[in-house]
């Protein structure tokens, strides 16, 4: 099989194929390389790559084969992993100038997960700098670029990792999602990517941002992929306390559970202004699928959703203030030369270190902490966040799964919206909610945009309820199968 | 002009864990520079903390031996501030809702004599909480070293409302809270190697005035007598400072011990803002009635009403308890005796005296110290001691020559005795002819004796004793003495 049509498989075909024998895990990682070769130079979805290691571990899941003692389904097949979870003796930057030097010495509960379940797990994949941003411009080795159009961004802020799928360079990628950052670049990007609820997945290795907002996730072509992988990463972490104590349930058997109807809400004040005209057609659209398909749709209201962005902004930012202070440029971290004093190494690495959008945020959210201002800002949002909770539990009461678009519009132009940080924000104005809420939530791809770019639409569900979330999303995926359409530039 | 002061203490403890706080390194001291880490210690990018239960189950055990109220929730907040002693830059503590709240210290201000009991009375407890301790720092003149292994061990701080009002008292105090502390078990509280550490809050006010005056915290109190005396010194400065028309400020001092003065360390401008704020990667624990419950019938009895209770119940002399009762596993080590032979006062007597002198002699001669879980000498076998001497099988003064080599062979009283031939001889005969000697070496004493002075006999029996190496039994002696004069 040639190396460009095993690249447009999916982890599930890869996976079949390779129990059939009918290739090698060699030869899919061989494949990978040779994309990434061909296409990353445009893409720049990759700040760092181990081929010797990469293929070396490809190779030994093809002696396990060889001698029957598979690890399960994922045995064989490549994921690459944002740069900000940690991989044992692989760089992490957080694409952060002020790590550029670190080399994590254990491995993330993710990344063990993956290594126990024979995954080969590949190069590391862009960011915005600590995973903040919605663009990937905030990368400190420079941008991704969009598959479908290299003038656009790809999303952030893990966009590395939706290119990487998009381009055909990785079947599976893992990111992280704070505010909506495995969503909004899936949906811009034409793939599926998905946040499981807060505490499924360990956040054990992943450099946080937001520690009550964090969640790991996975990018694929197919909700059948994601449920895959998902299925790999969850379950309870003792390394993790606010990693939840549950089953995981088999997400792949169950993805067939949606053939019962269910009732969908469209909660109406994500259908007000500031979306795209060709954004709503095509959520109508998939909304209209599912009515065709015997489930009931109803309209639902969010009144707290107007709340969710300045909320985000003071809880999101407050957290990011005391989990970044370690990066002070006295252990591991790169130090100013031109520091004098004890609190010039602070402050000089930490001005010279972090980029602009990662000292906004940091200054902010000290801010909103402060004596005096914290009753008025970090108090108060943390108990709007309950209200946008409430209002959640209250819809969820009625309804199976929400269904909402992922973004108000399709990828957008390289600096159109860098030097205005607000108009940056609101696009993740329909994802940041699920964050405060802590729900799982899946961006399917939807069609595309007359000038063919990606759309997504996003199904929000109740805590813990990955399986009928998965399988509802499955439903509609494996009748449209958007994330299979390849970009030209990888047929060029 | 006569003033007062007003002190109130934030004393923290180490508590003697297996693992870290947050992480399943163990803690120690000792050990070579930052070998005690990891991620978590480290605070490497991803690295998450996860809670030690030993450590809330000491904590609430010490709750409870001070009479807090036990929060029902322990709650995590993050203190924020930039410094090198803690690599995360924020140390995980517990802000508004500490583990413990209230409680109670009783105290002993030293007697007219060691003989008598002081006065006592109860200081109030403000709060206990509980946070990771940071690192250590070393000081060189162009650099600073940071050693990691105490980063992270869990610390208990207890903070006293200012309730004390002497560094006799902050002494006192201090010395009380130490013993409870070592009672429960939940640390040595071994000044020398930091786990026991004490910041004051002084200041003082004019006789009879009941507001506070400015308060000064001084910092570096890292012995028992420096508390007392880096208190003493600085009510003394505060004192001198308003009587020269000076204002108290707001600030931190350090203590000198060696030059014995304080220093100022920082003002009230530029205190931190800590920015706290509840800690996103520790959820909050409930603490069950059940799990208080079950803790509570760990706690032992408080050293002061051990104390009123052997001076009651064993009808000891204060000055035996005030030896015994400081020290739950000597007092153990004392109802363990008591067991075997009920003789509580001759049991006081011989574990104060002797057996404290003999364990405190080793100690010297010895790098590693003996303690009286170790000690050489059972329970049993310091039983059978006291029961030989009341027998008469033994004198007094044959078991005291005994008792350091009971201390070092670790044999028992009898088989010693045996070995040595020792026993308390009763054989008239022989002893007939040791009194007659002595009658005929000392004609002074027998006409002194005849001549009705009858502490005259004591030079004779000393002389029979001294003959017998002390074997002889002196009611005996007594006997045959007395008759052999009357004739």
């Amino acid at each position: 099989m040639s190396s460009s049509t095993l690249v447009e498989k999916t982890a599930s075909e890869l996976s079949d194929l390779l129990s059939k024998k009918d290739i090698s895990s060699l030869e899919i990682a061989q494949a990978c390389l040779t994309q990434i070769d061909r296409v990353d130079g445009q893409v720049h979805a990759f700040l760092h790559r181990d081929d010797t290691d990469f293929l070396a571990q490809a190779k030994a899941s093809d002696e396990r084969r060889g001698k029957g003692n598979l690890l399960g389904p994922l045995d064989g097949i490549p994921v690459a992993l944002k740069d900000v979870i940690s991989v044992k003796g692989q760089p992490l930057t957080a694409a952060s100038k002020i790590l550029q030097n670190y080399i994590s010495p254990y491995d993330a509960t993710v990344t063990r997960k993956l290594k126990e379940a024979g995954a080969v797990i590949g190069g590391r994949l862009n960011l915005d700098e600590f995973a903040m941003g919605s663009s990937t411009e905030n990368s400190a080795y420079g941008p991704t670029r969009n598959p479908w159009d290299l003038n656009c961004v790809p999303g952030g802020s893990s966009g590395g990792s939706s290119a990487a799928v998009a381009a055909r360079e990785a079947p599976l990628t893992l990111g992280s999602d704070t505010g909506g950052s495995i969503r909004q670049p899936a949906s811009l990007c034409g793939v599926v990517g998905m946040k499981p609820t807060y505490g499924m997945v360990s956040r054990y290795g992943l450099a946080a941002f937001a520690s009550s907002l964090d969640q790991i996730g996975p990018f694929s072509k197919t909700v059948e992929d994601a449920a895959l992988l998902l299925e790999v990463i969850s379950g309870h972490d003792p390394l993790d306390s606010t990693s939840f104590p549950s089953e995981v349930p088999s997400y792949t058997a169950n993805l067939s559970n949606s053939q019962k109807p269910c009732v969908l809400g469209l909660p109406k004040e994500y259908f007000g202004e500031g979306m795209d005209d060709e954004v709503r057609n095509a959520v109508d659209l998939a909304v209209e699928f599912y009515r065709t398909q015997g489930h009931k749709i109803v309209e639902v209201s969010l009144p707290t959703t107007e709340l969710a962005v300045p909320v985000y902004y003071v809880i999101a930012t407050a957290e990011a203030s005391s989990n970044l202070a370690r990066y002070d440029g006295i252990r591991y971290t790169t130090r100013s030369e031109k520091a004098k004093n004890a609190i010039d190494v602070y402050a000089k690495s930490r001005g010279e270190g972090f980029g602009e959008e990662v000292k906004r945020r940091c200054i902010l959210g000290a801010y909103g902490l402060s004596s005096g201002y914290y009753d008025a800002y970090y108090l108060r949002a943390q108990k709007t966040r309950t209200l946008i909770r409430e209002d959640f539990n209250r819809v969820f009461k009625d309804v199976d799964a929400i269904i909402t678009p992922t973004a108000p519009t399709p990828a957008f132009k390289f600096g159109e919206k860098s030097d205005d940080p607000i108009s940056m924000y609101l696009s993740d104005i329909y994802t940041i909610s699920t964050n405060l809420a802590g729900l799982p939530a899946i961006s399917v791809p939807c069609g595309f945009t007359q000038r063919k770019l990606p759309i997504g639409f996003q199904l929000i569900g109740r805590a813990f309820e990955e399986s009928s979330l998965l399988s509802i999303a499955h439903a509609y995926d494996r009748e449209h199968k958007f994330g299979c359409v390849v970009p030209s530039l990888v047929k060029e | 002009m006569k003033y007062e002061a007003v002190i109130g203490l934030e004393v923290h403890v180490q508590l003697e864990t297996n693992s870290k706080m947050f992480t399943r390194v163990p803690c120690g001291y000792g050990h070579e520079p930052n070998s005690l880490t990891d991620a978590v210690v480290l605070g490497l990018p991803g690295a998450l903390p996860v809670m030690n239960l030993e450590a809330i189950e000491k904590s609430i055990k010490v709750g409870l031996l001070l009479g807090c109220k036990i929060a029902d929730t322990c709650k995590w907040d993050r203190k924020n501030y930039f410094y090198p002693d803690m690599p995360k830059n924020y140390q995980i503590s517990q802000f508004d809702q500490p583990i413990c709240e209230g409680g109670e210290v009783e105290i002993e201000m030293p007697g007219d004599s060691p003989a008598v009991m002081g006065k006592h009375r109860i200081v109030q407890l403000t709060r206990i909480h509980l946070e990771e301790d940071v690192g250590k720092l070393t000081h060189f003149e162009n650099d600073s070293l940071v050693d990691y292994n105490r980063a992270g061990s869990p610390l208990l701080e207890i903070v006293s409302e200012p309730d004390l009002y002497s560094p006799e008292e902050t002494f006192a105090y201090l010395t009380s809270l130490r013993n409870s502390l070592i009672y429960t078990g939940i640390s040595s509280c071994d000044m020398e190697k930091g786990q026991l550490r004490c910041d004051a809050n002084i200041s003082v006010r004019p006789v009879g005035t009941e507001k506070l005056g400015t308060k000064v915290e001084l910092k570096n109190l890292n012995t028992i007598s420096g508390v007392k005396n880096g208190v003493e010194y600085e009510i003394k400065r505060q004192i001198k400072a308003i009587e020269e028309g000076e204002e108290i400020f707001q600030e931190t001092r350090r203590w000198n011990p060696e030059q014995r003065y304080t220093t100022p360390m920082r003002s009230k401008e530029m205190a931190h803002d800590y920015r706290y704020f509840p800690d996103p990667d520790l959820m909050p624990v409930k603490i069950e009635k059940e799990w208080i419950d079950r803790i509570s019938k760990e706690i032992p009895e408080k050293p002061f009403d051990k104390q009123r209770r052997y001076m009651d119940d064993f009808n000891l002399p204060y000055s035996i308890t005030s030896a015994l009762c400081p020290d739950l596993k000597l007092c153990e080590y004392f109802e363990e005796v008591n067991k075997f032979t009920k003789n509580p006062r001759k049991i006081g007597n011989w574990v104060v005296n002797d057996l404290l002198r003999e364990l405190s002699s080793r100690n010297k001669e010895q790098t590693k110290s003996i303690s009286i879980t170790d000690c050489p000498i059972s329970p049993n076998d310091m039983a059978e001691l006291i029961e030989l001497i009341e027998k008469g099988t033994v004198s007094n003064n044959v078991a005291k020559e005994l008792f350091p080599e009971m201390f070092s062979t670790s044999k028992s009283p009898s088989s010693l005795i045996k070995e040595k031939g020792l026993e308390v001889k009763s054989d008239e005969s022989e002893i007939e002819s040791h009194c007659e000697q002595a009658i005929q070496d000392d004609p002074d004493a027998v006409e002194k004796f005849k001549a009705g002075k009858e502490g005259a006999i004591n030079a004779l029996k000393g002389k029979v004793m001294k003959a017998t190496r002390g074997q002889a039994n002196p009611k005996v002696v007594d006997e045959i003495l007395r008759r052999l004069l009357s004739n």
